[in-house]
């Protein structure tokens, strides 16, 4: 009997619209975990080779943890996962708020949702009753608003996950939406929900969290919540959230700014932490057992518009914010709703939108094309473009598609200032300076994201200009931040408040009776890294090296302003930190798992399944 | 003792009820607790805690003396409840929380778990309210 698991997979194929229930298998518990781990695995297993993304071969995973729903700190987290439409490789994301608990209560630790629905439906779960309703009434409709609908109909007590017209538009920068401004936001996950005719997921679960010794979670979670509450961060970080790093980021030279020209934007002041807490803050609100809640739940008014959003955090402030350069507060934090509302990644969503603009300016695109001139600093440019490309009008139809694609088909050297890699557009850090951030970028399994290996502070503490070292502490977190969201958990106690990563064996332990170590952890870490690479090189047919650069804006064009003024990795850099990764990994210098690798962490048949046997 | 109870100050956590739920009931369940928490979103984007002041409305109506206060609490004994509902109507403050899984009502008893771990400051002792955990 499992500890810490409801025990139970609900699998639905919404083509057929049935579904079953099945037992957890004991095994993948034990062997990956939960959450990005049970994605991971399963889309392996589940997803037949060469799936249309948006096809109904493809797969959608919503998996919580064993910690998920748990009385530990910030134990809320999901990950959902499908093959991405805007890689076409692995992909999955995750978010907070309570749908990942309430999953759990409901008895399944996983959904596995198949096929596609002929009219708009929604997943209606409470406890054991399932069943497939009709959204007709509700396709078209916002995130928040379809959400806030779901909720005056179900009751406040299910929780909501949905998508806005992005979604159903296939645009492949949307994203999944929850509690009013939680969201899985990258990968493009919100296309395959789209794809699937599938507008939202509402669950209410109660019966609470299966646990061998609740005695023994009770006792461990006091302790932890008072250690917790003991570290200097729990008051100083919590006040301003994630976006209190935006002075940090500008002041060592990396913050996306102007479609990543430079990394410094001048009066950033005006859009950080203190001012999103002074100027537009109602609420901190949290995740379910979150004691350092960073959203900054806000209402913002610009030019006689007014909206509620949570947020900006950080991400948005420096893609929004700084990417598309705005100036005020209240600005960043309207195009923010627009960008929910619409059910728009703002990461890729900000990406995008600099990139529609720095094309503007160097007329690869036409006013005609956008139905407006459009500039930097600008609100209502934002809002537009973000509008275009939600509902895939005019030039917006190319947008949707992401900048790698759009930049393919207009051309004219656009690509160089396509700012992604594997087609996910880079998140808030400008890596020219920044070694260690930019592989973790170049390697993460997803594509340009810096939640795999949040490897920045590294290059400050040890100097951003040596290269040693760094293919190696990126590997090492990328095994063990993972390990964070296989289990549930958030990171930010660990990154931002400094509660010790030594906790977490304790705190699995205790809910699991397994008797994990960081050893043990680390190396599920490492199963999973390698599997999702096998799963890239079985998805795309060229998969290799050539997917792990980054656009030539990176090695080919100085820092022009700011503290990092005139730095820039070069290429041969690049190419060095390539190699010592590959071989530190046991790949080969195409980026390619050896098989004894592969043997040594239990994947053979995934290798002969790759043909790298 | 006292129950105090800031809304403006609730993150919407839900740690209360889940320590709640481990001390009354040795479960890990946020809806087997003896408070709960609405959210009232996207506007006015505010929390509200439901919770019980031990005002006594439960007792008074109980038709069978089910509820008994002991050293300022009152409590459900289960043995008498006939699960009725009754106090489930009458409390003002909709604090007599209904499980799905069992007929008798659940009841604050005041055990202080909830206000020794809410980390926002909104759940506190009114008796001793200096010590409230909450950065807020």
């Amino acid at each position: 009997m499992l500890s810490g698991y409801a025990g139970r997979i609900l699998d639905v194929d919404l083509g057929s619209k049935q579904f079953t229930v099945k037992p957890l298998p004991e095994r993948l518990a034990r062997e990956y975990l939960g959450g990005r781990g049970f994605v991971s695995r399963t889309l392996f297993d589940e997803i037949e080779p060469g799936a249309d993304p948006l096809g109904p071969k493809n797969v959608l995973i919503m998996a919580s943890g064993p910690l998920t729903g748990v009385f530990l700190p910030c134990s809320s987290k999901v990950e959902f996962g499908a093959k991405s439409p805007a890689t076409g490789g692995y992909g999955d994301s995750n978010m907070g708020g309570h749908i990942g608990s309430e999953l759990k209560y409901a008895g399944y630790d996983m959904i596995i949702i198949r096929g596609q629905s002929q009219s708009p439906c929604y997943l209606y779960i409470d406890d054991d009753r399932v069943e497939i309703k009709d959204a007709s009434d509700l396709w078209g409709k916002g995130a928040i608003e379809t959400e806030t609908a779901l909720k005056a109909r179900l009751g406040d007590e299910f929780q909501i996950a949905t998508i806005g017209v992005a979604g159903e538009n296939l645009v492949k920068i949307a994203c999944i939406s929850h509690d009013f401004g939680r969201q899985a936001g990258r990968t493009g996950i919100g296309a395959v929900m789209g794809s699937k005719k599938l507008k939202a997921i509402a669950v209410h679960g109660t019966k609470g969290v299966p646990l061998a010794d609740p005695a023994k979670v009770l006792e461990v979670g006091k302790n932890k919540f008072r250690a917790l509450f003991a570290k200097p961060g729990f008051k100083e970080w919590t006040p301003y959230g994630t976006a209190g790093i935006t002075d940090w980021v500008n002041e060592v030279g990396s913050f996306p700014t102007r479609n990543f020209s430079t990394g410094y934007l001048e009066g950033y002041e005006a859009i950080n932490g203190k001012a999103v807490r002074e100027k537009i803050l109602v609420l901190d609100k949290g995740c379910f057992c979150c004691a350092i809640p960073c959203g900054k739940y806000s209402h913002t008014r610009v030019n006689g518009r007014e909206a509620y959003v949570e947020g900006p955090e950080y991400e948005t402030v420096a893609l929004i914010g700084g990417n598309c350069m705005l100036s005020k507060v209240e600005e960043v934090a309207y195009a923010n709703y627009v960008m929910d509302e619409l059910g728009i990644d703002t990461i890729s969503g900000g990406g995008v939108v600099a990139f529609a603009i720095e094309c503007f300016e160097r007329g690869i695109i036409s006013e005609s094309d956008l139905g407006r001139a459009v500039r930097f600093g600008d609100v209502d440019s934002v809002v537009h473009i973000a509008n275009l490309v939600a509902k895939r009008e005019g030039i917006g139809d190319v947008l949707a598609e992401g900048v790698r694609t759009a930049s393919a088909k207009l051309g004219r050297g656009s690509e160089k200032f396509a700012m992604h890699v594997k087609g996910l557009e880079i998140s808030g850090y400008e890596p020219r300076n920044t070694p260690a951030m930019l592989l973790a970028y170049m390697t993460c399994d997803v594509g340009a994201h810096h939640n795999r290996a949040w490897a920045i502070t590294y290059d400050i503490a040890v100097g951003r200009e040596k290269l040693e070292g760094k293919a190696a502490k990126v590997i090492e977190l990328q095994h063990v931040r993972p390990v964070l969201d296989m289990v549930g958990a958030c990171r930010f106690p660990w990154i931002e408040v400094g509660f010790e990563l030594e906790h977490y064996p304790e705190i699995i332990n205790a809910v699991t009776g397994f008797s994990h170590t960081w050893e043990t952890l680390s190396a599920i870490g490492e199963r999973v890294w390698n599997l999702n690479r096998c799963f890239n090189i079985r998805e795309i047919p060229d998969f290799g090296r050539k997917y792990d650069y980054p656009p030539a804006r990176i090695y080919e064009e100085d820092i022009p302003s700011g503290p990092t003024k005139g730095k820039h990795i070069t290429l041969e850099q690049i190419e060095a930190l390539l190699d010592e990764y590959y071989d530190l990994r046991g790949w080969t210098r195409d980026g390619k798992p050896k098989a004894e690798k592969l043997a040594a962490l239990g994947l053979e048949e995934e290798a002969r399944a790759c043909g790298m046997v | 003792m006292k129950l105090g109870v800031k809304d403006e100050l609730c993150s919407g956590c839900k740690i209360c009820q889940t320590i709640c739920s481990l001390t009354l009931f040795d479960v890990c369940n946020p809806k087997r607790s003896a408070l709960k928490i609405v959210g009232h979103f996207p506007a006015p984007g505010r929390y509200e805690v439901v919770t019980c002041d031990q005002c006594g409305d439960c007792a008074e109506v109980c038709p069978v003396e089910a509820i008994k206060l002991e050293n300022g609490v009152y409590k459900i004994d289960r043995d008498e409840c006939t699960g009725c509902g009754a106090c489930v109507d009458a409390c003002p403050k909709g604090a007599m929380i209904l499980w799905r899984g069992d007929d008798v009502p659940i009841k604050c008893t005041l055990c202080g778990a909830c206000m020794e771990f809410c980390p926002r400051g909104a759940l506190y002792d009114a008796d001793k309210p200096s010590e409230q955990a909450g950065v807020a």
